[in-house]
This record gives C-alpha cells, sequence and structure tokens, in this order.
C-alpha cells in the first residue's frame, strides 16, 4: 500500500507547477482517505488484526467495526417513525454514509393498490398479516441488496416492528448477514401530538385521497388501535442484549442501551438533538463584494456598494419578518460580519461558516486559474465534489467542517445564517436532502434570501431575492471537462465580471 | 429587547470574540452528581471537568470529601457517616452550604461557566436545597447520577482511588476495604435514586453500570447535549494511548514549519524502529491513526498494519508563514512574531490557524479517542501538544509549550483519576524543534532578542 503523492500538488515549493496525479494514485488517494465514518472502503483491505471488540457475544458473523449498521424503528403509527427515518437517512447521506430507508407501508402500498379501511391491520385478518410479512420479507430482501451488492453502509428498516417476535426475526436475519442491529423507538402518549402527526402527513397519505379529513382520522385511530394490543415495548430487562435507544415524548426524555460503535453513538447524537419545534431558518450569503465584483473567488474583501444597501434591505426584512428569538450567525470573514452588522442585533460568529478555501487559488479569476492550472481547473470540472483544490479544501472537507454548525441549527429554533456560496450550498444540501453531484451546483446567488420551513417529512424552500443588483457568482460545470480542452471551453460558462 | 439582556450577562470579551468557540450557555451551569460512595462521581466529575475546560468552558470540580477532610482534620471511622451522628451530620451540611458559596463565588467573581459539585446527593431533601440555591440565581442545574450493582466494578474503585486517599493513610488495606463497605452502607438507607415521574421535571442522565444504559431526561441546551454525548462516549476500559509525531522530515532538517515534506533518512528509520517498538509492545487490537500530510503517512507506512488518516490531525496552518525559517519569519513578518510570542495560545497566524482553533478541530478525534480502546496516534507537534493538554490537564499558558520531541513516543495510559505517561526515546537522533517563548515579547525587539530560542538547523 504505497502512496507517493497525496496531495494534486506538489508541495515542496508552491512556486513550482503542481505535478498531476497519475490516475492510479488518485484511486488509492479515494480509498486511504477516510473521514472517520467511512472506513468501510479501508476495512476491506485490512492486513492487521480484522477482530473487532464489541462482538464478542454474538460471534455468528465476523463484523468488524465497520460492517453494515440496520437501523430498524419501533413504535405505534403516528409516533413519528418515518420522520426519524427521513432525517436521520438525510443527515447520514449528507455526512457522506450511504443510507437507505426501507418503509414497509410502502412495499404494503404497493402490494395492495387500494387501501380500503383500518380493517386491513386487524390482528384476526389472516390474509392481511399473510401480506403483511411479505412485505417485510420482501424489505428485508432488498435491505440485503442494499448493504451486499449496492455498496450501502447504513440500512433504515422503517415499520411498527411492535412484537418481539418481529424483531427477532429481523435480529436473526441481521446475525446471518454479519450487520449491526439499532433499534430505534419512538414513544408517545400525548394526544396532541398524535393528532398533529396524523394531521400533518397521514391526511395527505396515499391511503387516504378519497377521504375526507374526519373520516381519514378517525380511520386512521382505528389502525393504531389494532397495533396496541399486541404491542411490546422494548425492555430495559428483557431487551438488555440489544442496542437501542427508547425516545420518550418527542425527545423529553432517552433511554440509550448498550451503544455498539461510532456510528451509533453519532446516531444517538443526532435524534437527541433534533426536535420539531416549528420554526425557520433563513440562509443567505453576504453583501456583494469587492472581489465578487472583480470576478475573483475567496480572498476576505470588504463589501460593495450594492453590498453595503444588500445589508441594509436585509435588516428590514428581518425586521418585518418579526421572528421570535432569531439567533444570527455568521463567519469570520468581514464580508459577512459586515452584513450582519446593519441587522444592529447580536451575531455569533463561527470560523466553521468560513467560505471553502481555495489554496492556490485564492483571490484568483476563473480566468488566471485557466491560465496557471489548467490541469487542476479541469480536475476540479470533473468531480467538484470531491476535487480538493492545491493547499486549500474540497466541498467535501467543507461538509464535514460543517456538522457542527448542521448539529447545532438542529438543536436551535430560528436563526439566520449568512455565510458564503459554496457554504450556503452545502448547508441547503442537507436540507433539501442534494447529492454530492448536485450540491456543488446548487444556485444560491447574491442578495437572495432562503427561508426554509420544515413541513411534514421535509422542508419548505421560500426565495426572497431582496431587488439590489449584484454580480453572478455561479459557474456551471461546462460541457468539455477534459483535461486537454481548449481555454474557451474551460471558460465559456465563467460569469460576466469587471 | 432580548439582545438587551445578553449584553447585561456576557462578559465584554465574550460577547464581542472572535474565537471560533460560539457562545455555549448565557446562564452558568451547575452539573450535581448524584451517587452511593466508589460509583465513579469523582472520575466522571474531573473527567469532565478536564473536558469541558480542554474545549474552552471554564469549568471547576468541587468535591464535598475535600471540604469534609479540611473541616475534620483527622478521620476516624466509617461511624462518622452514621445516618444518626447528629455532630457529624451537623458538619457535612456546613460543607455543603460553604461549596455552594464557593461555587456561587466562582460564578459571579470568577468567570466560571460550570461548576461540577461532587457529593453522593443522595437524598431528595439535599437536592431540594441544591435546586433552591441554583433558582436563587439563575444557574442552570443537570444532574449526573451513576448508578452500579455490580460487586467486582464497585471492588475495582475503591482498590483504586479509596485506598490510597488521605482517609486511609495509616490503615491497612484490608482494614480500609472493611471500613469503606460500611461507609457505603451508612448512605444505602436513605439513598433515593432520580425517579422517573417524581423528578420528571428535572435535567439530568443516569448511568448505569459505567455506561452500559442511560437515561437522558430533559437535556436543555448545548451544553448538557455535549455533556451528555461525552458522557455516552467515555468508558473505563484498561487501555493505552500511543502519541508520537512522524519521523523527522526534510522540512524539519532546514528549520521551516509547516508544508508537506517526506521523510528524512532518519525520519524513514525512526519509522522502522517505530515499527519494532510497536511490536515488541504486543498491544492487542491497536488501531493506527495518521493525518493527511506525507510525513505522518510514510511514518504509518513502515508499520505494516492498516491505518486511518484524519484531516483533522493535520498540522496547524501557519497561513503566511508556511515553509519559512524562523529568521525569514522575523525577517518578513516581525510584529506577527512578536504578537504570537505574546499569546501562542490564541495567536492566529495571517491567513492560517491558531491553537485555539487546533483545539476545536481536534474535538472530534478526541471523542473518538474516548470511545477507542489502544491506538496509536502519529501526527504533529502543535497537534501533539493539543492532545497532550487534554489528556494531561494542562492549560492554554503551557498547552503551547509543550515538549514534544521527535522520534519519542509517549504512552499515556489513565489509572485512578488521571494518566500515567511512559517517555520512550526511539535512539534515532533527530533536530530539536522546539522553540521556547523568549524572554523579549515586545512588538520593537531585537531579532536578536527574537531569535533567542530558535533551536538550530542547517
Amino acid at each position: 500500500m504505497t502512496v507517493s503523492s497525496l496531495s494534486p500538488s506538489d508541495s515542496n515549493s508552491c512556486l513550482r507547477a503542481p505535478r498531476p496525479l497519475r490516475a492510479s494514485e488518485r484511486r488509492r488517494v479515494e480509498t486511504l482517505r477516510s473521514a472517520p465514518l467511512r472506513r468501510s472502503r479501508t476495512a476491506r483491505i485490512m492486513r492487521g488484526s480484522a477482530r473487532s471488540h464489541g462482538t464478542q457475544e454474538r460471534d455468528k458473523c465476523v463484523c468488524m467495526t465497520n460492517c453494515p449498521t440496520l437501523i430498524v424503528t419501533v413504535g405505534l403509527p403516528a409516533r413519528g417513525k418515518t420522520y426519524i427515518s427521513k432525517k436521520l437517512t438525510r443527515y447520514l447521506n449528507w455526512i457522506g454514509v450511504p443510507t437507505k430507508e426501507f418503509n414497509v407501508g410502502q412495499y404494503r402500498r404497493d402490494c395492495v393498490k387500494i387501501y380500503k379501511s383500518f380493517e386491513f391491520f386487524r390482528p384476526d385478518n389472516e390474509e392481511g398479516l399473510k401480506i403483511r410479512k411479505q412485505c417485510a420479507s420482501a424489505a428485508l430482501n432488498d435491505v440485503q441488496q442494499y448493504l451486499g451488492e449496492e455498496g450501502g453502509q447504513v440500512a433504515v428498516f422503517d415499520a411498527t416492528n411492535t412484537t418481539r417476535e418481529r424483531r427477532e426475526t429481523i435480529v436473526r436475519f441481521a446475525e446471518q448477514n454479519g450487520y449491526k442491529v439499532f433499534f430505534v423507538e419512538s414513544v408517545c402518549e400525548d394526544p396532541d401530538v398524535i393528532a398533529e402527526n396524523i394531521v400533518q402527513v397521514k391526511l395527505g397519505s396515499p391511503d387516504y385521497t378519497d377521504c375526507n379529513t374526519d373520516e381519514a382520522i378517525e380511520d386512521f385511530m382505528k389502525r393504531i388501535k389494532c397495533y396496541e394490543n399486541s404491542y411490546q415495548t422494548l425492555d430495559e430487562d428483557l431487551d438488555r442484549e440489544l442496542s437501542f435507544i427508547k425516545i420518550i415524548d418527542v425527545g423529553r426524555r432517552y433511554l440509550v442501551n448498550r451503544v455498539l460503535d461510532h456510528i451509533q453513538s453519532r446516531i444517538v447524537y443526532y435524534l437527541m438533538n433534533i426536535h420539531i419545534t416549528p420554526r425557520s431558518i433563513y440562509l443567505c450569503r453576504h453583501g456583494e463584494s469587492d472581489l465578487n465584483v472583480k470576478g475573483r473567488i475567496g480572498g476576505d474583501s470588504g463589501l460593495s456598494l450594492r453590498g453595503k444597501e444588500f445589508a441594509r434591505y436585509l435588516a428590514k426584512f428581518i425586521q418585518d419578518q418579526n421572528i421570535k428569538d432569531l439567533k444570527v450567525w455568521t463567519s469570520q470573514m468581514k464580508r459577512t460580519i459586515q452584513t450582519a452588522e446593519a441587522l444592529s442585533v447580536p451575531y455569533e460568529q463561527w470560523k466553521a461558516l468560513n467560505e471553502i478555501d481555495a489554496g492556490v487559488c485564492e483571490e484568483m479569476m476563473y480566468e488566471e486559474i485557466q491560465e496557471n492550472y489548467p490541469l487542476e481547473f479541469a480536475l476540479r470540472d470533473q468531480d467538484k465534489y470531491r476535487y480538493r483544490y492545491p493547499k486549500g479544501e474540497s466541498y467535501e472537507d467543507l461538509v464535514q467542517r460543517l456538522e457542527p454548525v448542521i448539529m447545532e441549527l438542529e438543536r436551535q429554533e430560528n436563526v439566520l445564517v449568512i455565510c458564503h456560496q459554496a457554504v450556503m450550498r452545502c448547508l441547503l444540501a442537507y436540507f433539501l436532502d442534494k447529492s454530492a453531484d448536485e450540491l456543488p451546483y446548487l444556485k444560491c446567488p447574491l442578495h437572495t434570501v432562503l427561508k426554509l420551513t420544515p413541513v411534514a417529512y421535509g422542508c419548505k424552500v421560500e426565495s426572497i431575492s431582496l431587488n439590489v443588483d449584484a454580480v453572478n457568482t455561479h459557474r456551471d460545470k461546462p460541457e468539455n471537462v477534459n483535461i486537454h480542452r481548449s481555454s474557451e471551453d474551460a471558460l465559456q460558462t465563467v460569469p460576466p465580471h469587471l | 429587547m432580548c439582545y438587551l439582556f445578553l449584553i447585561a450577562n456576557i462578559p465584554f470579551s465574550d460577547f464581542f470574540s472572535l474565537s471560533s468557540v460560539p457562545q455555549f450557555t448565557n446562564s452558568p451551569t451547575l452539573i450535581v452528581m448524584v451517587g452511593l460512595p466508589a460509583r465513579g462521581k469523582t472520575y466522571i466529575s474531573k473527567k469532565l471537568t478536564r473536558y469541558l475546560n480542554w474545549i474552552g468552558v471554564p469549568t471547576k470540580v468541587f468535591n464535598l470529601g475535600q471540604y469534609r477532610r479540611e473541616a475534620v482534620q483527622a478521620y476516624k471511622t466509617f461511624e462518622f457517616f452514621l445516618p444518626d451522628n447528629e455532630e457529624a451530620m451537623k458538619i457535612r451540611k456546613a460543607c455543603a452550604i460553604t461549596a455552594l458559596k464557593d461555587i456561587h463565588h466562582y460564578f459571579t467573581q470568577e468567570q466560571g461557566q460550570v461548576a461540577v459539585f461532587d457529593a453522593t446527593n443522595t437524598t431528595r431533601d439535599r437536592r431540594a436545597d441544591i435546586l433552591c440555591f441554583a433558582k436563587e440565581s439563575g444557574y442552570k442545574v443537570f444532574f449526573v447520577e451513576s448508578i452500579c450493582d455490580d460487586p467486582d466494578i464497585i471492588e475495582a474503585n475503591i482498590m483504586e482511588v479509596k485506598l490510597s486517599s488521605p482517609d486511609y493513610q495509616d490503615c491497612d488495606k484490608e482494614e480500609a476495604l472493611v471500613d469503606f463497605l460500611k461507609r457505603i452502607e451508612c448512605y444505602k438507607m436513605s439513598y433515593v435514586p432520580l425517579d422517573d415521574e417524581m423528578d420528571r421535571n428535572l435535567s439530568y442522565i443516569k448511568i448505569f453500570n459505567v455506561g452500559f444504559r442511560y437515561l437522558v431526561n430533559r437535556v436543555q441546551d448545548h451544553i448538557q447535549s455535549r455533556i451528555v454525548y461525552y458522557l455516552m462516549n467515555i468508558h473505563v476500559t484498561p487501555r493505552s494511548i500511543y502519541l508520537c509525531r512522524h519521523g523527522e522530515s526534510e522540512l524539519n532538517l532546514l528549520g521551516r514549519i509547516g508544508g508537506d515534506s517526506g521523510l528524512s533518512p532518519r525520519g524513514n528509520k525512526f519509522a522502522c524502529t517505530l515499527a519494532g517498538f510497536i511490536q515488541s509492545q504486543c498491544i492487542r487490537n491497536l488501531k493506527v491513526w495518521t493525518s493527511h500530510m506525507k510525513r505522518t503517512i510514510q511514518t504509518a507506512e513502515a508499520l505494516g498494519v492498516a491505518y486511518e488518516q484524519w484531516k483533522a490531525l493535520n498540522e496547524i496552518d501557519a497561513g503566511v508563514c508556511e515553509e519559512l525559517t524562523y529568521e525569514e519569519i522575523q525577517e518578513h513578518y516581525p510584529e506577527e512574531f512578536a504578537l504570537r510570542d505574546q499569546d501562542k495560545y490564541r495567536y492566529r497566524y495571517p491567513k492560517g490557524e491558531s491553537y485555539e482553533d487546533l483545539v476545536h478541530r481536534l474535538e472530534p478525534v478526541i471523542m473518538e479517542l474516548e470511545r477507542q480502546e489502544n491506538v496509536l496516534v502519529v501526527c504533529h507537534q502543535a497537534v501533539m501538544r493539543c492532545l497532550l493538554a487534554y489528556f494531561l490537564d494542562k492549560s492554554a499558558e503551557e498547552l503551547p509549550y509543550l515538549k514534544c520531541p521527535l522520534h519519542t513516543v509517549l504512552k499515556l495510559t489513565p489509572v485512578a483519576y488521571g494518566c500515567k505517561v511512559e517517555s520512550v526515546f526511539l535512539n534515532v537522533e533527530a533536530v530539536n524543534t522546539h522553540r521556547d517563548r523568549p524572554v523579549n515579547v515586545d512588538v520593537s525587539r531585537d531579532p536578536q532578542d527574537a531569535l533567542l530560542t530558535v533551536p538550530e538547523h542547517i
């Protein structure tokens, strides 16, 4: 396992032209450059001791520290299982852990085309039970495929899983395949919360497209009843060997049992930080800066005249919105701080919100990058998410440094984040579940505020342009990303500037 | 307006602080330990305090046993702790009040942000008194209860930390053990654990059997969330952490800082010697971590085992001073050079980082080190200083001057309430890269004064 160069640049002197990485080196660089969570790649070529100490109890299948994890939700209907599944999946994918959810309700809808009534879920409905069991099996098969051939690392099995028997089946399935199992149970008896859940997500479900609201609620309540009698909650004693977190009353209390490894610890931390209190997150960039106007990237310049105007407009906009207890966050760069200053409210500076470090390309125009580093410029267009500027950062690095910001955003309520183009793309990708391929090309124009409001299983986005002109700083992916392309082809999508 | 309230409560310097650490909480937090003796309360208190201070949250432990030892000069027997010993009860209550007064002083006069009240606090009455005290001053309260019924763990605790306590200086081991177990019995009768129902409005974490299970109730804010996360990641399984720097690099030889050069011939020799050392130690399931920089990777390669790269372990970014010698820094940036000597911990290189930034980026590494067992971390000088400061509880003033010479492995083994350190020099010569703080840190000093402590190089 030899790697002779790990960064695209020759780092003995920043004055020499960088040596291009050979294709073979680049592939090896990918495998070795791992964030602590994405260990699966290196594990498969491990030469050292492969046994993880955490599996002494269950040596059915050698489970290395990074064997796939099967998250299993548990709980009555309308307890937020799907909400948690989707949110957790979105978070894990964003931090680079390939995750997919498998919603058994979906499988049921695919199997039984038309939902008639709650009677399908009655415990004595044998036909119904058969179908539901088949759906669960089909879902588990797909889980196996995802965690096996498709290279997934975490699968979220989203179903009620309310009986000990069903859970034991799943645990056996996991043991046979060498997966670690982590249960996430949501327990809630607050009738208001449950009613709100039903209104927010069940009424809009395909199951109830042809019903009116009252009928739907009544039917759904009866559906819940069908599960209640056979519901066996995870028990401190009977289930003491299992790894799980029990979330009680939407996060008022948690019971955490036998966390086995890093990913489970992260999952627990995440679940303990999310909440469902209504709130909005406002994302915007700093006002137009002097370097923006010149078409130069990075740097730490102040606001242009138009940028200052935007800051004043932003202050008024924020006032008009009448936001309760708004927190304002900026980076540690002049342009975001100057923007926040105009708001005349306290704000907090995060170094983690600083713009992506463009390394040797800092303060250059795209034309200059093409002239001085044509190879780098092309490599970046080939894989904008993973490409790291020589002596700088990649979008992938950005995501890693923004993770604490996201965690804190989850804890907070109303927040306005004044940041930068690449940073805003990363944050937006988290909230809107955008892939690593889409992320670096998300449109985040200057002088535009995005208001994100969590709703149902996702996020509502309102885009508000504050009517102050600014340069466009968005460079689309050009057609020709070949390293031998002409300058013209390379610079085709560069936005105009002074 | 809410922001006026904020200004009144945060010290001016923090409010407009340019540090990378966001304000964790506005009101001080009182962490209250709960549990029978020998349940690890002091272990948790000290460890948590060390962690919070390292990440920049001023924290202090107030150990009631200490107050009691000061009040009652000579400990006689467990009888002091009998529930019907009125004289003793008076003294113990007075000690608690004194401790709370000191906590109040710490918060109001000493800019403390978190206080850990380390005592048994096993009765509902005592906890109610504390809650009252906190409410009066607007302090947030977070309880940490440790419940353990495994007699082996309890006995191991007693052996490790109680027998060597000042209380048992003049006893032999057997006597001490017997007395201590009777002491525990004194508390058992009146012990009322935090209750799911009756204490449902309190914020707390209950730790069962050293981390097997946790019950977390009503986490109020960011700092409590971080505390919970930390407590859920620590363990007491015996293990060792090995810290070392990469082998001597080519830039090291030239006296240049930063950069991303490869190993020198002596550095390569060190890597091979390190491999031999590691093998000879016969370490179970050793994990090896490096940074993303050539010199640590080349060092790890020689070990012939799998290793994991962390970008967070990269050396401090010296910004405009990258790859310069100290002489060149003095020549081109004499003012910066002096400012750095004035406050090496907080000073940030132009377009670079500070030690304070480093600590912030190393926090996930520390968290993962806590989760792991045997680990070898091959890193860099400034990084190693930060990690060492965490394990050895060094202050921000000491941290940037900790000695971390090349070709030396530090083996850290947690023991009792702290860490045993063994320093192993692997007998391969290397340049010295340690620059002490010079006497003259004035911005208008002579180059000579500035360069007084620069170590030799080619």
